[in-house]
């Protein structure tokens, strides 16, 4: 029994930390569990028994796959030209001294430290007063503004620990401005820029607050499952919850493997 | 969170004569084309609006006679006197929120920093995952795990918890769905991975040297913690704490999905006020004042956090 809690004693962290792991993962499990039921009625909250159905006709329910590819639609042009916009900002700050620096670095910052119904609000308050036509392009257009910043800080973070020798050096070889951009600090840049676009598909593609203020009437894939919370959850929301938990786990594990490899090899 | 960095002049500077002076010109307005087009849109999108929320707060007037500027500054005060119960809501739920992602977060991040070996990867995947998987689906799953008469509710019970939050007001009998506790617990899933990252960032840059010599000096693992780890690790606690109070507090999906009309925050008095009341002027004023108290509140705990404890 002693041994015991001395057993406990000395991994108490890691008992906690995997506690913690489950509590994150709990609501993940249930949602692949559940994609598996046949619920009896509108709403998918007991267990009643197993049915392959809702894998075998994912897009059964309407309007559901309609709105997921709107979704993709405006991540996809979300993160383009948040991340075009962002990492040319992030090469502006990091590279060049100029008047209001400070100033521009507080502006990249106040979007990620506003809660979101505040930017969302006063959005629509500016789309209202303009008279704007509510849906894809507005949604579009606040989702490139709230992933901007984060594009920026990855970029930067990037860019930052980046030796500046070796773009001299590309120089010394008589490399012009555009080879050197293009052979040296892209592919150098890339991880960074690479890591700002994933954040920004995912930010895009999950921001449901921003998205509830600014669509209209268009229904994105966050507001269908919002409004199917009112109306009755079909069985499909919880299949596609766990094809993107399985495409996220692949993506990010395949993305570190790659990483890993390109460490390894001699510098 | 400014960082100053000391990279060098972009362009070496060159030794040639007439031909370096064309160039030149041009390079010093490299920066601000590359900072034209982005800047441009966050005024635009971001900054703007905030100038025409400010405006709305103060006009009066209803949507079919339309809304104008009357510097009717009373709309504050009537936001603030029939709505604090929910500024208080939103601050104490995003708060304990806050306590519990710190408590719960901390000995994950430490392990995945520390103790994982080469399960580190997996386990960073698993927290970052399921940032790609809908949060309003995994919302919808605490429906299903707190549901009345559900394992979880009786597990609860049967160890007399749900008593002793009863007692406390967070739960209402054997109901924890559509109580306080319910919000509470949703919230603080929603953003824990907003702790996890920034902790295990700054707990990752530790040299792990540090720990050997506070051992070497007799220091027992309580004290090595108390005095070089969490110490150190201070800035990934208060970047972490702010990463989830704030989105925590402006929230309106966990309360409105998981609580009752009782457990309502400002996020949701906003959107019902700007969506379905349209009355714009109360919306403004309440989103103005929330993100006031929050600015106010951070600049406070920076402040706080960067003299006393940082140091």
């Amino acid at each position: 029994m002693a041994a015991f809690f001395r057993w406990l004693r000395r991994n108490a962290i890691v008992i906690a930390g995997l506690l913690t792991l489950a509590y994150l993962l709990l609501p993940n499990i249930v949602v692949t569990v559940f994609s598996f039921n046949k619920p009896k009625g509108r709403f998918n909250y007991s267990w009643q028994e197993f049915s392959l159905d809702a894998w075998q006709d994912p897009c059964g329910v309407a309007d559901m796959c309609g709105s997921l590819s709107l979704s993709l639609q405006i991540a996809t042009w979300a993160t383009i030209g948040a991340t075009v916009l962002g990492t040319m900002i992030a090469f502006a700050l990091v590279r060049y001294r100029f008047r209001a620096r400070g100033a521009i670095n507080s502006l990249i910052f106040l979007p990620m430290a506003m809660p979101e119904v505040v930017m969302a609000a006063s959005l629509l308050t500016l789309f209202l007063n303009m008279g704007a036509q509510l849906g894809f392009w507005t949604v579009l257009i606040a989702h490139i503004m709230f992933c901007l910043s984060f594009v920026v800080t990855a970029v930067k973070a990037r860019v930052m620990s980046m030796d500046p020798r070796l773009e001299q050096a590309a120089q010394d070889l008589y490399a012009g401005p555009v080879q050197t951009f293009l052979r040296v600090t892209l592919p150098i840049a890339a991880p960074g820029i690479a890591a700002g676009a994933l954040l920004a598909f995912a930010l895009s593609f999950d921001d449901f607050i921003i998205t509830n203020f600014n669509a209209g009437s268009t229904v994105t894939f966050p507001m269908f499952v919002w409004g199917s919370a009112q109306r009755g959850t079909p069985v499909q929301i919880n299949v596609i919850g766990t094809a993107m938990f399985l495409v996220a786990v692949l993506l990010v594990l395949s993305g570190m493997l790659i990483g890993k490899r390109r460490n390894k090899q001699p510098r | 969170m400014t960082t100053v960095t000391d990279a060098p002049p972009p362009t070496a500077p060159a030794p040639e004569e007439p031909p370096a002076r064309k160039p030149r010109r041009r390079g010093r307005l490299v920066p601000y084309w590359l900072l034209l087009p982005g800047i441009l849109w966050l005024i635009v999108f971001f900054a703007l609006p905030l100038v025409y929320q400010a405006s709305t707060s103060v006009q009066t007037g209803s949507l079919e006679e339309g809304f104008k500027v009357t510097w009717h500054f009373a709309t504050y005060w009537d936001a603030l006197t029939d709505y604090w119960p929910q500024f208080l809501r939103s601050v104490l739920y995003a708060g304990a929120a806050t306590v519990l992602c710190l408590l719960l977060g901390y000995p994950l991040a430490y392990l995945i920093a520390f103790r994982a070996g080469r399960w580190r990867n997996v386990i960073l995947v698993l927290v970052i995952a399921p940032f790609f998987t809908s949060f309003l689906i995994r919302t919808l799953a605490w429906k299903t795990i707190l549901a009345d008469g559900g394992p979880v509710v009786g597990a609860l019970n049967s160890l007399h918890v749900l008593d002793v939050t009863s007692w406390l007001g967070i739960t209402a009998g054997d109901r924890v769905l559509a109580t306080p506790l319910a919000v509470i617990c949703g919230l603080t899933y929603n953003f824990l991975p907003f702790m996890i990252l920034p902790l295990y960032t700054s707990l990752e840059r530790i040299d792990s040297r540090l720990h050997e010599a506070a051992g070497d000096l007799y220091a027992k693992p309580s004290t090595t913690f108390r005095k070089v780890t969490f110490p150190l690790s201070m800035p990934g606690v208060v970047s972490g704490t702010l990463l989830t109070f704030i989105p925590a507090a402006g929230d309106y999906v966990n309360a409105d999905l998981l609580g009752s009309t009782d457990t309502r925050m400002v996020g949701n008095v906003i959107q019902t006020q700007f969506l379905r009341i349209l009355d714009y002027p109360t919306a403004a004023a309440l989103s103005f004042i929330l993100m006031a108290a929050i600015l106010f509140m951070v600049t406070f705990y920076i402040r706080k956090s960067g003299t006393e404890d940082l140091v």
